[in-house]
């Protein structure tokens, strides 16, 4: 720990040493699928399904990725998928500072009211069905916004923002700012928004990857496949497909079975390839981000 | 909450009840804007999360969707009798419990000993790789996350399959095999989570005082030692809270995995009361008796939820 000038005991050495040794383990068990996943999607089909590949490349060919850019519902689904994040996560935060602001002020009248009504969602909701219903009378059904406006808040972001707020605006701006005849909105948005740039990344992040993960609005309002976003299209490839071939493949004779098999040799080309091109924005962009993902959780976890 | 009623107090430095509404009404037109900035997230609550709430009353009605909510005719608890007593009642119950419980055996100390570990760590270039590498698949979808389950595990062309095959045992159809579908769920679990779950932890541990552990190294403590009476100590506050969440949420088990790695065969194990609510409610649009169900698990999650929290009051690490 901290510098200590006492000679290290035999037994606390074991102990680093075995430290070391489970903290690598764990390291090879989240990185082994990564990397046979990114492996698999540049070897030859024919390899990985005979399990011949299963570290490094074999038979190196691009056909998967190639037909993952000449898949139309790919693209639309990415097309979409960048449409509902891009929108979703200004709403998102059109919502969520604006009134995470107006918790943290001390002389906000109410502020404990808003904030136990926001709270009390937390714990108890109509559950899904009554939402449903609502989104369908409201006339959402089929359209962007019943992906976006159901969840265009979360009490847990608008707590972390609140939490950033209150320990990062000093009262005496707020006071001074008064004091020189300028009003919430003026203070808001020309001081306390510039001042915030790290909790708008989080906020951001936190909003922007929920949309992009996210496939079960899709699924229970939107019936036409080009508003798909692409997680809708990745279940089709990745679970539908391969569900129904793994259920009726259970009970069936050798011919057919090989018959599958080629057919599993091109599914299987663009399987890994389209993992990796739909998780790549967020993975990739990731390391870069990680420290304020990071910081979002921990000013979140002082007081939930 | 303190700072609400230092606010009150402030406003209170005249003791005249008539001068002191006052105050409270000049400050809320003074702070005008404020109402403003916090009015779309108050109608989206009122919209999105109490409106629901008021729709829940077709749980004791036969909801017609031409009367609408209000004017459907009421029946009482038929749905909730029904429910109960139906054959799958228990069999959704015991899935529902058994994995989230499975989930919390197994996934909830992982996080607890990966953090001591890496505390145990100089910060340096192995421990940063491990930290990133480790948080990452918490960001793969769970679509994809499926995606890769099933073709990892797929008996005739899947990478496990082929290493037990290679160990010279007989390929497993992991997923139309209902014996191993809780596990399968929370291991994958296990993959995607610890490593982000160690955050909120590390975050508890970079607050112990380094003084304690310069005065047991003085003392002789050994690294295990100190970490068993200083580090463990130090995280359990964030331990309990934690568990009162996760407490809360045991009738909410992570439902969109399980919809997508469901099929016909392992259904017997992986039907759960969301899922249920899902088919019966949206596919089947019985939204009468779905509605039931789901009301019946919030309840039972509101009822947990303040349960533990009562027993973790005595302790003195509530959540509220």
């Amino acid at each position: 720990m901290a510098a200590v000038a006492v000679k290290e005991s035999r037994g606390d050495k074991i102990f680093v040493i075995l430290n070391y040794i489970y903290l690598s383990i764990a390291l090879l068990i989240v990185l082994y699928p990564v990397l046979y996943i990114i492996s698999a999607s540049i070897s030859d089909p024919k390899y990985v399904n005979s399990g011949e590949m299963w570290l490094l490349p074999k038979g190196i060919t691009f056909e998967g990725y190639v037909r993952v850019f000449e898949n139309s519902k790919i693209w639309s689904g990415y097309g979409n998928t960048i449409l509902y994040t891009t929108v979703g996560t200004l709403v998102n935060l059109f919502v969520t500072l604006p009134a995470a602001y107006s918790l943290s002020r001390s002389d906000f009248v109410g502020r404990g009211f808003f904030m136990g009504m926001f709270m009390v969602t937390m714990f108890f909701g109509g559950g899904l069905v009554p939402g449903y219903l609502l989104v369908k009378n409201l006339g959402m059904i089929n359209s962007m916004w019943a992906l976006i406006l159901p969840g265009a808040a979360s009490v847990w972001n608008i707590i972390v923002a609140r939490t950033f707020f209150q320990s990062t605006i000093p009262k005496e701006l707020q006071e001074a700012a008064h004091i020189d005849g300028c009003t919430n909105m003026r203070l808001f948005i020309k001081i306390v928004l510039p001042l915030s740039a790290p909790i708008i990344a989080v906020m951001a992040l936190f909003y922007g990857v929920g949309h992009w993960n996210s496939y079960f609005s899709a699924l229970i309002y939107l019936n036409e496949e080009s508003k798909y976003p692409l997680q809708m299209i990745l279940r089709q490839i990745l679970v539908l497909q391969e569900m129904s071939a793994e259920t009726t493949g259970a009970a069936i004779n050798a011919s057919v079975a090989s018959a599958l098999n080629n057919k599993a040799d091109a599914a299987s080309l663009l399987k890994y390839a389209v993992i990796i091109v739909s998780t790549l924005p967020v993975v990739a962009v990731y390391p870069f981000l990680q420290r304020y993902f990071v910081q979002g959780v921990m000013i979140g976890s002082v007081k939930g | 909450m303190q700072e609400n009623a230092q606010g009150a107090l402030s406003a209170n430095v005249i003791p005249n009840p008539g001068k002191n509404n006052k105050t409270v009404w000049k400050r809320m037109l003074q702070n005008w804007e404020l109402y403003l900035f916090i009015a779309p997230a108050f109608l989206y609550f009122l919209i999105f999360h109490y409106g629901p709430m008021y729709g829940i009353q077709i749980a004791f009605k036969n909801f017609i969707p031409t009367k609408g909510i209000w004017g459907s005719p009421w029946v009482g608890f038929d749905h909730f009798t029904r429910f109960f007593e139906s054959y799958y009642f228990w069999d959704l119950l015991w899935n529902t419990l058994s994995i989230s419980l499975y989930e919390l055996a197994v996934g909830f100390p992982l996080p607890i000993i990966l953090a001591l570990a890496f505390n145990e760590v100089k910060d340096g270039f192995f421990k940063r790789s491990v930290q990133t590498i480790t948080y990452a698949p918490h960001f793969i979808s769970v679509v994809v996350m499926a995606g890769i389950i099933i073709t990892f595990l797929s008996p005739s062309t899947g990478i496990i399959n082929h290493i037990i095959q290679f160990l010279g045992f007989d390929p497993v159809n992991f997923l139309t095999e209902p014996a191993w579908f809780k596990t399968l769920y929370v291991l994958s679990g296990v993959w995607q989570g610890t490593g982000w779950g160690t955050i909120i932890y590390l975050a508890a541990l970079s607050g112990v005082d380094p003084q304690l552990h310069e005065a047991a190294i003085v003392d002789g403590a050994s690294r295990f030692k100190r970490i068993l009476h200083i580090n463990i100590p130090a995280i359990t506050p964030t331990i309990t809270i934690l568990l009162i969440l996760n407490m809360g949420s045991i009738l909410g088990v992570g439902f969109e995995k399980i919809l997508l790695l469901q099929n016909s065969l392992n259904m017997g194990a992986s039907d759960v009361i969301s899922t249920f609510v899902y088919r019966s409610g949206l596919v089947d649009a019985q939204y009468s008796f779905s509605t039931a169900v789901g009301l019946f698990n919030s309840v039972v999650n509101a009822i947990l939820l303040i349960t533990v929290n009562q027993i973790a009051r005595r302790t003195g690490n509530s959540l509220w």
